[in-house]
């Protein structure tokens, strides 16, 4: 049997979380006061995600780079496979929110949308007409 | 000289949401004048998420939060200007500003909006001693550096101060090849949001080490190190506690002040305890017809808040400049809010009852982590409410809701109390 001890995120309170697992099924949960801070547990033990905010490098805009999301949360061990696989990333100006950066990041079917719009630096946009 | 009916004094969350709410309350003339070369003000370099819960009940990052209201700002055709510093404010509403296309030049404002934010505590207020090497950045630096220009400012990374941007940072750092050995808080609590010490310190191993600060920083081109020490009840360090980290770089994450030269150079009355000027029920200075809003007003730890106050005080200054307010300022009886055993501060810090909207949002801080303790308001002698709340932070600002009716149904009121009880 293994324990799991947790800090509940839904409120201030902070609830110190113990969970009692049996290979993968969940025999207890205690320490919690309320019924959210239960289902926190329950998934932050079988299946914790997040959602994960990075920047990307950007080309021929008036910032070098631009804020990242994952549209929804994918698992939690998958993050650092995410933020490596955008480092490799870069897009060209201009760019608006919501614009797809990378689809299907980390094989996880979720994909990476711009959280911030970049445009084109004036400077660059010349030379392209050039 | 050019004439507006409302002038903003900054560009962003607050900014934003008082323009907007003062276009929708009917003023036409309405002029933003901002500082940096974009709108959106900090949020633009807050690329985590949480942003917007209470406004629009999804999460989102900083740059889409202010991006909402920008578009918001420019489908009401507000003016605005970027890459224009303020210099000076007379009480009688003149706003003297510069930037590279006008010069110098003068507006009188029927009314003003502060909405200058906040900013950093440096190392200088500290008191930490050692040598001036590179690598020592406040959290907000560091955060600029990544998500804006892009660059590392270190690899190996102690951070000073349980702030929020402090946990934001200490995550952004590691996500992008950092090494971040510890955090190090002086009080005995965090100063940031449960969820950030979760998702940002537990997440990525990383040691939250309270009661313990910086004694000692090493290097004199580049940090090298630094030592941490614990320290005793009186925030003192304990000897024989030092522990050294060897690091390249620094962060300081301890604590926001507002930026109030203006306000000062104005004349306007300060509050000591929130570095913020002192508003009326309106969010109204000293001055007459200058209002505050936002982080220049009292730091938040949600821009929700900041957006719900900002477009208070957009409302208040449409009225104003309306004239539809039936008193003036420092005129009318107005009855003193103030923070008793427990509580910090309230913003406001008076009420004038025929000036009050329906219902208004008094908001607070405490001055200690309470357990199981009561948030009671006295009117006078008389309690008249109280509330149980399991738990309570210097981190996490408190709110109550005064009604007018309440207020009005006590005409010999003076003096409206708020405290910590016990149950």
């Amino acid at each position: 049997m293994e324990t799991k001890n947790l800090t509940c995120i839904n409120c201030p309170m902070g609830c110190s979380i113990t969970v009692e697992l049996d290979k993968d099924k969940i025999i207890s949960v205690t320490g919690n006061t309320c019924k959210r801070g239960e289902d926190y547990a329950r998934k932050e033990v079988t299946d914790p995600t997040r959602i994960v905010t990075t920047t990307v490098r950007v080309t021929g805009g008036r910032s070098a780079v631009v804020p990242v999301k994952t549209r929804q949360d994918i698992p939690k061990e998958k993050i650092f496979d995410c933020v490596r696989e955008l480092k490799n990333v870069q897009v060209k100006a201009p760019i608006r929110i919501g614009d797809v950066i990378a689809a299907d990041i980390a094989q996880t079917g979720v994909d990476v949308v711009a959280a911030g719009s970049v445009e084109e630096c004036a400077a660059a946009a010349g030379s392209i007409e050039e | 000289m050019r004439e507006y009916d409302i002038v903003i004094i900054g560009g962003g969350p607050a900014g934003l949401a008082a323009a907007v709410s003062a276009r929708e309350n009917g003023i036409e003339s309405i002029l933003i004048l901002e500082r940096d070369d974009r709108l959106g003000g900090i949020l633009n370099q807050c690329i985590h998420n949480g942003f917007g819960l209470h406004t629009f009940q999804e999460e989102l990052t900083g740059p889409e939060y202010a991006d909402r209201y920008i578009r918001q700002a420019k489908q009401l055709e507000i003016e605005y200007k970027l890459n224009t510093m303020v210099m000076d404010i007379r009480p009688d509403r003149t706003v003297t500003a510069m930037n590279k296309t006008d010069g110098v030049f003068t507006i009188r404002a029927g009314a003003v909006i502060l909405a200058m934010g906040c900013r950093e505590r440096a190392r200088g207020a500290l008191n930490i001693p050692g040598y001036r090497p590179a690598g020592i950045f406040s959290a907000g630096t560091a955060q600029r550096l990544v998500n804006i220009e892009g660059y590392m400012p270190g690899r190996e990374v102690v951070i000073l101060g349980s702030g929020d941007i402090g946990l934001i940072m200490a995550r952004r750092m590691t996500l992008e090849g950092a090494h971040v050995k510890a955090v190090a808080e002086l009080m005995p609590y965090s100063g940031g949001l449960k969820r950030n010490i979760v998702q940002c310190l537990d997440d990525y191993g990383i040691p939250l080490k309270l009661s313990h600060t910086v004694v000692d920083i090493k290097g004199r081109e580049r940090v090298e190190g630094v030592t941490l020490a614990e320290v005793d009840q009186n925030s003192k360090p304990i000897p024989g506690t030092e522990e050294d980290y060897p690091c390249d770089t620094l962060l300081l994450s301890v604590g926001l002040i507002p930026e109030n030269e203006l306000s000062r150079g104005m004349g306007a009355v300060m509050d000591p305890a929130t570095s913020g000027p002192k508003v009326n029920e309106s969010l109204e200075t000293s001055i007459d017809g200058v209002f505050a809003c936002g982080n220049v007003l009292h730091v938040h730890d949600l821009v929700d808040h900041v957006s719900k106050e900002a477009a208070a005080a957009g409302r208040n200054a449409a009225a104003y400049v309306k004239g539809s307010r039936t008193v003036k300022n420092g005129g009318g009886k107005a009855i003193l809010l103030t923070a008793a055993s427990g509580v910090r501060y309230t913003v406001p810090s008076t009420v004038r009852p025929e000036q009050m909207e329906d219902s208004l949002t008094v908001r607070f801080r405490v001055d200690n982590v309470y357990r199981g303790r009561c948030i009671s308001v006295y009117f006078d002698q008389e309690r008249v409410s109280r509330r149980k709340r399991p738990v309570m932070a210097p981190g996490e600002m408190e709110e109550i809701v005064l009604t007018k009716e309440q207020i009005l149904g006590c005409p010999e009121l003076e003096t409206i109390r708020i405290t910590v009880e016990d149950e």
